[in-house]
């Protein structure tokens, strides 16, 4: 089979980098992107099965993003993990109104994203 | 960890140069609320990285700063001369930290109480308990205890004193219509619960309307779930941890199973009872009569068929446990001859075929009750199959061990010193497959040592331990078996195999090869690089060998290598020989099976993207542009091209390879036949299957196949 391809959106690119080098470890592809402007042309490209998305980004951030996702036909009911930090519990649930599968709070060990990404992708 | 520590500082460093661009430019448009929002996020850019990276003391303090220009975005808080001048000294603080200089705690401090002081003048912060608290407005307590919110959630888990008692619990999942809309997948979270504990499952479909009022995207179905595990609650609840707002998730501990109780377990009523699904005034009118007790309560409409049968299931699994503690000591085997065992395979390989001819039968005679009939059968056979196919598995490690005295003896008679290390030796393999791997294994471990492990001394020299390691390993993937033999020696050279190459005549002397194709020449006969021959290996006979043992067994052999690093040999094998899940698909008359292992998708072409397909060899598929053939030109099939086309998208080795076939019929339990003598020499069939109503279909090889039209290629270059 080939490998299913996770995308991370995140500005930051130390946590880009520390998702993609995790995720690559466990078996999947990933492509970055570094806003939700970027995150939805690249969903042009070749399928993506998950989505791990940063909620606080500049251009488009990551509730308008969810929303943008879940309304185009083919990306439906993919799972979108949210990455929140610990003082959000409301965008939490505004991620969740939004269209969010779960999420997984900042700071994370590598452990709990495969954890997570096995959780929702199987 | 470093690397990702080293990509922060410089992310931060970035960060924290625009911050002080967008703070000055603040200062002189203060209501500007695009800047204040930027500021804001690059912030909490800082501090949810820092956290990630192992930066706490940066975490906690950009933490601050950041409360205080989430009130400035809310416009609780107008930026003024003294914020700014507090800000920017602490960017300067932070960038100190950044550098790990030594930390400065008392001006750190001293900023965070400036801060503090800031936000008391401007009515932002209340006095409770003694203790600072802030008042954000949108700030909700945190009730999730999710194990991935925890920062140390071993401490939780010790906490629990039953920790390794097993406890049975019921659960009731009855998820919210709109379940799938957010991307969840029920199935996993079942799987996930599997995965922590046995599990019976019982699905309730009373809730699924009619097929005309069915929306297909709304989930209409509940599971009841009796699930035992050593775990705790907690790993249950976490389990539901992303769905619990919009499922209804009933969680119920039934049987505390840790005391040896020796009782009969709640009869069926009982437990609907018990459930709240039925009254026990109910209960009792219906006691009164003498029948199958769950078939009376439903006859006489008290309670739904799933509600019975989901009972039933919590009788059943918890007797299981009961029964199952007490059988605990007496498992036992028995010892078969192996020949019983493949005459059990062969049988049921004509049971395949026979159970094949009877669905073919009924479909074709369109008689319900007999249609039914067969697809029983067929569900039986396909369970015997995967019995018989079972028990037939053994694990490999049986073989492996076998290799620790083969490696000792070697070292003695090579002088080097080296070490057999067994990874996944519990992996199954079918018994004929490894009957036939000890001979290749053997081999490629006798290279290993011979070739790749050096002499103590020169390792030593290299700055290698002196004892050398081999490493065995066996691991399942999908319907296939990888083994990897992987050495810490001297790793192959590929100039050394190209010289020899080109030596033997077999390349040409300017030919252009990646390293993957010349290592794939030592697979060749007749090449050796091995300076001088030993009684062990060098001969050039043996990888050769390997490849055509492995290949028979519908296996592919790989081969990577580092110089000075050492050579990893991967072996990947099928779970069984005998029977396989096939696609047929048929061209013209002829018949032809696919492995469905392999077998990626099946799509359509028509018309003008079929003609530039034939035109050019290649097709779209899904945006992706990849190879395409045509099984009617390839076998010179006769009769028309049909004007759609069949695409069977296959993963090979080099990647995805789309197959042009007339039609596709379905899939189909293939019982392999070895071709006869005559035809051993055709390339690219694996076998031959007889099928339903005694036609020959040809089993591809697709790896043979693409590799043949490869070749071919080449030539007409």
């Amino acid at each position: 089979m080939n490998k299913k391809i996770i995308m991370t959106v995140d500005d930051s690119a130390s946590v880009r980098q520390m998702v993609s080098f995790t995720l690559r470890g466990s078996g999947y592809e990933v492509v970055e992107a570094v806003d939700g402007a970027d995150a939805l042309s690249k969903l042009k490209g070749p399928r993506v099965r998950m989505m791990f998305v940063d909620l606080n980004m500049p251009n488009m951030d990551g509730i308008e993003l969810i929303r943008a996702v879940r309304s185009k036909p083919e990306y439906k009911f993919i799972p979108i993990v949210m990455l929140t930090t610990e003082s959000q519990a409301s965008k939490k649930q505004e991620g969740k109104a939004a269209g969010a599968t779960g999420w997984i709070v900042k700071p994370f060990r590598p452990e709990q994203l495969v954890a997570v990404v096995k959780k929702v992708l199987g | 960890m470093d690397r990702h520590r080293e990509a922060y500082r410089e992310e931060a460093q970035e960060l924290l140069a625009k911050l002080e661009a967008s703070l000055l430019e603040l200062e002189e448009t203060p209501q500007n609320t695009e800047l204040i929002g930027n500021i804001f996020r690059a912030l909490h850019t800082i501090k949810g990285s820092g956290a990630m990276f192992g930066f706490d003391d940066i975490a906690r303090f950009t933490h601050e700063i950041e409360t205080v220009f989430e009130l400035v975005r809310d416009g609780k808080l107008s930026v003024s001369k003294e914020l700014m001048n507090l800000t920017l000294s602490s960017l300067d603080h932070i960038k100190a930290m950044l550098d790990e200089a030594e930390s400065d705690e008392i001006s750190k401090s001293e900023i965070i109480h400036s801060f503090r002081n800031l936000l008391l003048e401007t009515g932002n912060w209340k006095l409770e308990t003694g203790n600072w608290k802030l008042e954000t407005g949108n700030r909700k307590p945190e009730t999730e205890n999710s194990e991935l919110e925890t920062e140390n959630p071993e401490l939780v888990q010790i906490s629990d004193s039953d920790f390794h008692k097993n406890v049975t619990y019921r659960i009731r999942f009855h998820p919210g219509s709109d379940i799938f809309t957010n991307g969840t997948n029920p199935i996993l979270l079942l799987n996930e619960l599997r995965g922590i504990g046995y599990c019976s499952v019982v699905a309730q479909i009373n809730d699924i309307p009619t097929l005309e009022d069915i929306n297909p995207e709304a989930c209409y179905t509940s599971w009841d779930i009796i699930l035992t595990t050593s775990k705790g609650i907690n790993s249950i609840k976490d389990v539901f941890i992303f769905v619990e707002d919009n499922c209804e998730i009933d969680i119920e501990m039934i049987d505390e199973t840790g005391s040896e109780s020796d009782t009969i377990y709640k009869k069926v009523g009982e437990i609907l009872v018990d459930r709240g699904d039925l009254s026990t005034d109910d209960l009792n009118q219906v006691l009164e009569t003498k029948k199958l007790f769950g078939e009376m309560l439903v006859e006489e409409k008290k309670v739904e068929v799933g509600a019975v049968e989901s009972a039933l299931a919590e009788q059943k699994h918890v007797k299981k446990m009961l029964g199952g503690r007490r059988e605990k000591p007496t498992a036992s085997s028995i010892r078969v001859p192996a020949a019983r065992l493949d005459s059990l395979v062969d049988l049921v390989g004509e049971l395949v075929t026979v159970q094949a001819r009877l669905s073919q039968k009924a479909s074709f005679q369109n008689e319900p009750e007999l249609i039914s009939i067969a697809e029983e059968v067929e569900r039986l056979t396909g369970e015997i199959r995967n019995n018989t196919m079972s028990i037939r598995m053994l694990p490999i490690g049986t073989i492996f061990t076998k290799f620790k005295r083969l490696v000792r003896d070697l070292c003695n008679e090579l002088d080097k010193e080296a070490v057999l290390v067994i990874e996944g030796g519990d992996t199954e393999l079918d018994k004929t497959v490894i009957d036939q791997l000890n001979e290749p294994l053997m081999h490629i471990i006798r290279n290993t040592i011979d070739h790749g492990i050096e002499p103590p001394n020169v390792r030593e020299s290299l700055g290698k331990p002196r004892q050398g390691t081999v490493h065995l390993a066996a691991e399942h993937s999908g319907p296939n078996v990888f083994i990897r033999i992987s050495g810490d020696g001297s790793g192959i050279n590929p100039e050394d195999i190209r010289a020899k190459a080109m030596e033997k005549g077999l390349i040409s002397p300017d030919a252009k090869l990646t390293d993957k194709e010349i290592f794939s020449l030592i697979f060749i006969p007749g090449l050796s690089t091995a300076k001088q021959l030993s009684g062990v290996s060098g001969r050039g006979v043996g990888m050769d060998v390997v490849k055509r043992t492995i290949e028979n067994l519908r296996g592919t052999v790989g081969i990577s290598s580092k110089k000075g690093r050492g050579t990893t040999v991967t072996l990947k094998l099928p779970l069984t020989l005998a029977i396989i899940d096939g696609l047929l698909v048929k061209m013209d008359e002829g018949f032809f099976v696919f492995p469905l292992s392999i077998v990626e998708e099946c799509v359509e072409l028509a018309h003008d993207d079929l003609n530039s397909a034939r035109q050019r060899n290649m097709m779209n598929f899904r945006g992706e542009i990849i190879p395409y053939l045509s099984l009617r030109e390839m076998f010179m099939v006769e009769g028309k091209n049909p004007a759609i086309e069949q695409i069977i998208v296959v993963e090979s080795r080099d990647g995805r390879v789309g197959f042009g076939v007339d039609r596709v019929m379905g899939q189909y339990q293939t019982v392999i036949k070895t071709l006869g003598k005559i035809y051993r020499e055709v390339e690219g069939f694996s076998g031959a299957t007889i099928l339903g109503d005694g036609t020959v279909a040809l089993i591809l090889d697709i790896a043979r196949l693409v590799r043949c039209v490869e070749d071919k290629e080449v030539f007409s270059v």
